[in-house]
């Protein structure tokens, strides 16, 4: 019935695609700047217990439960829950495990394309001799799609990451892994050398690029019992391990059950650690506190760390000047772009994988179907990226669907599932100790954690539903064009909610359809 | 740069880079399970 036949060529291989579906373009975006506003160096008190007791425990879990379900055939979260519990509602917990990976891949590939051009503009010199304002107006003016060059990279994009897929895992995505990420390891150590480096005075620095770094690991120990700081420190992990998603599970359920699955979660979850903390955080802060010092960066921070990406280095690039410059440029958007494609390629699988399992499609129907699929979900966050539309799929697709799915993951796979016969699961095979301290941490800390990161975000997420944040922006505004844009904001806001709804809800669909298939076949569901 | 933030950075990179290190050189020195396994290219070594 399947027409699943897909294997992983090597071990290493499996290792660097799930190492690069953890790291993505918020290694060297987001932490840095989470750091930053959230007690700096004391930052990595939190986030290293949040790993070891969020993270690791959520690692070992996603890769147990996705060779569980390979051992039935399955390689998506519906069937995947399905086959852990009799009850049958879990099939439906498991559409969040194909959902998020669609609605994020919709508006990730976008922001990939972004990494694409700017590559290219690296090359052709177009950010060489313009002043900051100027690089920070090419880009308003790129997502204002002033041009139609916005919308080529990211079909070029689209294409290239649907093409990959339907060369399969050993054939493509594996392949892009095995060379994509020690490139960027290779081009990240490159330019962290060079921002630690960066000497005031040299290239038209005003500062070392030591003091970005001790701006940035300078730890505020005042802030460690805040719980905004335990928060921020649970949603980076989240972020950066990929987990709540559904990928995980996807690429584990290609492994034999015989396999170790502990010793590759910790080797991929180390190294995307390392990227992180070790690489991410020597690039961009050192480098813009060298040009613009510390008040500036705290400034552009505020908003995130994309602005500060896109808007800003390009500039500070330039100061280098020569081939110094083009080359760092290249070095820093396309290590964005290795960054972001193995991610987005993770996101494709577990699409293809239902699709493959449930309804018999070959490989590359499926990658073109997953390719046309994002192609139509992300059109509006293209579109209308400057009415919200992009932030409110990253809202609700990647930060409140991954929290919800993980938390519910957890309850089936300690309490439902049980502990007992899930240890058995993450220990089968070992190829290193598990440590037994684990066993209770999932059953107990980890539930417990997940609870309450998804309670404390309630506010914010009836908050967000109520628009307030658009709501107080109207009501300072006293320009007429201004209220009518916040207006038409969020009208696009509520029509992109609606339209995730929609897409959870056929997702549904479809998996009953599977369901009802499956029993008319006689095929093992639960 | 002072002193916390150096030994901050220090102990945090080097820790991250030894475990890192440690279990990817784990993964290498670890031979293949009997097959059938995972990996296909362990299928071909065998041909």
């Amino acid at each position: 019935m399947s027409n699943n036949k897909e294997a992983w060529g090597s071990r290493v291989g499996l290792i660097l695609a799930m190492a690069g579906n953890a790291v993505g373009l918020g290694n060297f975006l987001r932490f840095p700047v989470q750091a930053i506003q959230n007690g700096g160096g004391a930052f990595i008190i939190p986030y290293l217990v949040c790993f070891l007791l969020m993270g690791i425990p959520l690692l070992y879990v996603e890769w147990s439960m996705g060779r569980f379900g390979g051992k039935f055939g399955h390689h998506s979260t519906p069937f995947i829950l399905d086959s852990m519990d009799r009850r049958k509602f879990w099939k439906y917990v498991g559409v969040f495990g194909i959902f998020t990976n669609l609605a994020v891949a919709a508006y990730y590939c976008y922001l990939e394309s972004w990494t694409l051009s700017w590559v290219w503009h690296s090359v052709t010199g177009s950010f060489s001799g313009q002043s900051q304002e100027q690089v920070a107006s090419f880009f308003g003016s790129y997502i204002s799609l002033e041009t139609i060059e916005p919308i080529l990279f990211w079909i070029v994009c689209l294409f290239l990451n649907t093409w990959i897929l339907s060369r399969g895992l050993s054939g493509g995505v594996e392949k892009v892994a095995k060379i994509g990420m020690p490139l960027l390891i290779i081009f990240g150590a490159i330019l962290a050398f060079i921002a630690v480096t960066l000497k005031a005075g040299e290239h038209g620095a005003v500062n070392d690029g030591t003091m970005g770094l001790n701006f940035l690991w300078t730890p505020d120990f005042s802030t460690i019992w805040t719980p905004k700081v335990w928060l921020a420190a649970a949603g980076q992990i989240f972020f950066t391990l990929s987990i709540g998603m559904g990928s995980i599970q996807c690429y584990a359920s290609y492994v034999r059950s015989k396999d170790d699955i502990a010793l590759n979660a910790m080797s991929a979850g180390w190294m995307n650690g390392f990227v992180e903390i070790v690489l991410g955080s020597a690039i961009i802060i050192p480098i813009s506190v060298g040009y613009l010092g510390i008040d500036a960066v705290v400034e552009m921070t505020k908003n995130g760390g994309l602005g500060l990406g896109f808007k800003t280095l390009p500039y500070l690039f330039d100061q280098f000047g020569g081939i110094l410059g083009v080359m760092c440029g290249v070095f820093w958007f396309g290590l964005l772009f290795f960054a972001g494609i193995t991610s987005s390629l993770a996101m494709g699988t577990p699409c293809m994988g239902f699709l493959q399992d449930e309804f018999g499609w070959k490989r590359e129907n499926a990658a073109w179907a997953f390719g046309i699929a994002i192609l139509i979900l992300g059109l509006p966050t293209v579109l209308f990226f400057n009415y919200g539309v992009f932030d409110e799929y990253d809202y609700w697709a990647g930060t409140v669907s991954l929290v919800v799915f993980a938390l519910l993951e957890i309850i089936l796979f300690g309490w439902v599932f049980g502990m007992e016969k899930g240890w058995k699961e993450i220990t089968t095979g070992a190829d290193i100790k598990v440590p037994i301290v684990f066993k209770y941490i999932i059953k107990f800390v980890t539930p417990l954690m997940l609870g309450w990161v998804f309670i404390s975000s309630l506010p914010g997420i009836w908050s967000q539903i109520k628009n307030e944040a658009i709501d107080k922006q109207i009501l300072a505004a006293t320009d007429p064009a201004v209220i009518e844009q916040l207006n038409t904001q969020i009208l696009y806001v509520n029509i992109s909610r609606v339209g995730l709804l929609l897409v959870w809800l056929g997702i549904a669909y479809l998996v009953y359809i599977a369901y009802k298939k499956r029993i008319k076949e006689g095929r093992f569901t639960s | 740069m002072n002193s916390s933030a150096l030994i901050m950075m220090l102990v945090t990179e080097i820790v991250v880079t030894v475990v890192t290190i440690y279990y990817f050189v784990k993964v290498l020195k670890t031979p293949p399970k009997p097959e059938p396994d995972s990996y296909s290219e362990n299928d071909e070594e065998k041909r």
